[in-house]
């Protein structure tokens, strides 16, 4: 059977495109599931866009001045300021938590057990590729995610409480994408570092913190006052707290209340990109590539 | 370019250089903590062949495959497929091949209909291409009434199928299959081998890895048997039975010392050509021994043996696992 005088023809296959060519177009493709993905599951992605602004906003803005707890000294000015201060935060914190649950979360599963994002990696594109694939995806959300938050960040309040919005629309339209390639990079960090079991856990020992030592709730310069000997030990302390740099930006952005220069504000953020993806894309291999 | 090269099904004879369509060259895995899953693995497929890896669990079939499609990095050696280095050039070596996985991969996020089309997308091809193919994929592997089902609802023998489906849109030149069947029920079973003869009537290489000897036996064209991660012999299914040097081989229980009982067999019954022993059986070889039966009972009885069962079969790729490693390959 095996001696049998059969001789067949067959070429030796190579590749059809160039690599370039074939990690373009398979990079475009990896968006475009993405993107699917989450137009399949819109309604819970608007849901879970809104509804930490919205319970941030009707609580300190709505509430609290109802109730005679108003944050910014009592006086119908000091909530308007403190309603000025967090709407800035809130649309920082809005486009953080994209980054984490459109990029670290989905992560978590697909390299878990499941390993679904095998077939993805064994797509014809550098593996790095697919990795910032997930972060541009990430940082679409982050966009969306800011576009819509904003206008809820500026309508729902008491009455007699008004924050006082002036865009500044070079400093939003550039600070929003930087923003959201940021956080996305963040979430590729977490996402590939942090083992998938321990997932939760990063909410508390992360996130929380992040968010509460973000200047989500107060401006970066008023942390001045808190001071051991002279020192403003929690002003220096929160700089290594990305987050701040987006709540700042969006100060800038979106307001006239004092703010951490922009000349800060652009270089740090870019630097945070530049490690966070570089940091990120190195885990995503080592977590794909044995 | 397309270079045309004359690919010989007949190992044996002369191979034209530059048919050969993945190549091993020392491939080495090692481990953290020292554990060497790979060793040192040499290994020629041609093209158009259906070349089987068989091995028990553990002998790194599965990590020579993963070298060979880019997932798993060698620590030393070398991994070509199509000439390309995989090691240097994954992403190109991307493009020839499609890899079937032991585990269930499929993108729980997209239905069956999508975890194709997007795949097809991933490869390059158009929207209209990829819709074609993913439909004419799901017709062919019976999965069309599902097109819309959502991943996780399947049974896994139509993920499996959808796995192999998937790995097929982009038509590669290089198909790999890890324990493509296993898990799966004889029907699924069939039906994919006939898919897959369909795909490799066409030109298509498949490597492919089994712990099943019957399906090896009688789906590859060549087959290696590996173990603890080396290859032990690499043939036809047919020369490797024959590399046994015997026509028949007899199992033989008994009571009191078997190795004696074995020794005493070899000296006096005529046709023994090596004998074995495995779980408290003893396994003849034997060649051009006719009537051969009555003698082995009668010299046992004589030695104050008492045979409790007795079988004649032919040599299997089990009989040359065996005899390769001194142990069975099911365990």
């Amino acid at each position: 059977m095996n001696t049998k005088a059969c001789v067949r023809t067959f070429p030796v296959p190579e590749p059809g495109k160039s690599m370039a060519a074939a990690s373009s177009t398979a990079f475009g493709a990896l968006l475009l599931r993405d993107l699917v993905v989450l137009r399949k599951s819109l309604g819970i992605f608007i849901a879970r866009t809104l509804i930490q602004p919205f319970l941030l906003v009707f609580v300190f803005l709505y509430v609290f001045p109802l109730i005679g707890e108003g944050v910014g000294g009592g006086s119908a000015g000091g909530e308007s300021l403190f309603a000025t201060i967090l709407v800035a935060g809130v649309v920082g914190l809005s486009i953080m938590f994209q980054g984490i649950q459109a990029v670290a979360l989905p992560l978590a599963t697909e390299f878990g057990y499941t390993k679904e994002i095998e077939d993805r990696v064994l797509a014809p594109l550098p593996v790095s590729l697919v990795a910032m694939g997930k972060v541009v995806a990430g940082a679409i959300q982050g966009i969306v995610a800011a576009v819509i938050v904003f206008p809820i960040a500026s309508i729902i309040h008491a009455h007699g409480v008004h924050p006082n919005l002036v865009v500044d629309w070079p400093v939003l339209l550039t600070l929003i994408p930087l923003s959201a390639v940021m956080t996305s990079g963040l979430g590729l960090v977490l996402g590939t570092v942090i083992q998938p079991r321990n997932i939760s856990a990063m909410f508390g020992f992360i996130i929380l913190p992040m968010t509460f030592l973000g200047g989500t709730y107060y401006p970066w310069t008023a942390l001045e006052a808190v001071k051991v000997g002279g020192f403003s030990w929690l002003q220096a302390l929160v700089c290594v707290n990305p987050l701040i740099y987006v709540t700042e930006g969006f100060r800038a952005a979106l307001t006239r209340a004092p703010h951490m220069p922009l000349y800060v504000v652009y270089p740090v953020l870019t630097g945070f990109c530049v490690v966070l993806l570089g940091v990120g894309c190195r885990a995503f291999r080592r977590r794909v590539i044995s | 370019m397309v270079n045309t090269q004359t690919v010989a099904t007949d190992i044996d004879s002369a191979q034209p250089a530059g048919d050969e369509v993945i190549r091993c060259e020392r491939l080495t895995k090692k481990y953290p903590e020292n554990i060497l899953a790979v060793d040192g693995l040499d290994m020629v497929v041609h093209c158009g062949e259906i070349f089987g890896l068989l091995g028990p669990n553990g002998a790194g079939k599965t990590t020579t495959v993963g070298m060979l499609t880019s997932l798993v990095v060698p620590t030393a050696g070398k991994a070509l497929v199509a000439g390309i280095d995989v090691v240097a050039h994954p992403a190109l070596v991307r493009q020839l091949i499609g890899v079937v996985s032991q585990t269930n991969n499929l993108d729980r996020a997209l239905t069956v209909w999508e975890n194709l089309y997007y795949h097809g997308r991933f490869f390059g091809m158009s929207a209209r291409q990829s819709r074609e193919a993913a439909d004419r994929l799901l017709v062919e592997f019976r999965l069309t009434e599902r097109a819309k089902a959502d991943v996780m609802t399947i049974s896994g023998g139509m993920a499996k199928r959808l796995q192999v489906a998937r790995a097929l849109m982009h038509s590669p030149s290089v198909l790999f299959l890890d324990e493509p069947t296993a898990g799966l029920d004889p029907q699924s079973r069939l039906a994919l081998w006939e898919v897959l003869n369909k795909a490799h009537t066409e030109g298509q290489t498949i490597l492919m890895t089994t712990h099943y000897m019957q399906e090896a036996d009688t789906v590859c064209e060549r087959i290696a048997i590996m173990d603890h991660g080396r290859i032990l012999a690499s043939d036809s299914p047919k020369n490797l039975k024959q590399s046994v040097g015997a026509d028949s081989i007899m199992t033989i229980s008994a009571t009191g010392n078997l190795e004696a009982l074995a020794k005493l067999l070899k000296e006096r019954v005529e046709g023994v050509t090596g004998s074995q022993q495995l779980d408290g059986t003893i396994q003849l070889r034997l060649k051009g021994a006719w009537g051969v039966l009555p003698r082995v009972v009668s010299v046992a009885e004589q030695g104050g043996y008492n045979i409790t069962d007795l079988s004649v079969t032919e040599p299997t790729l089990e009989t040359v696992f065996i005899g390769l490693t001194g142990k069975e390959l099911r365990d």
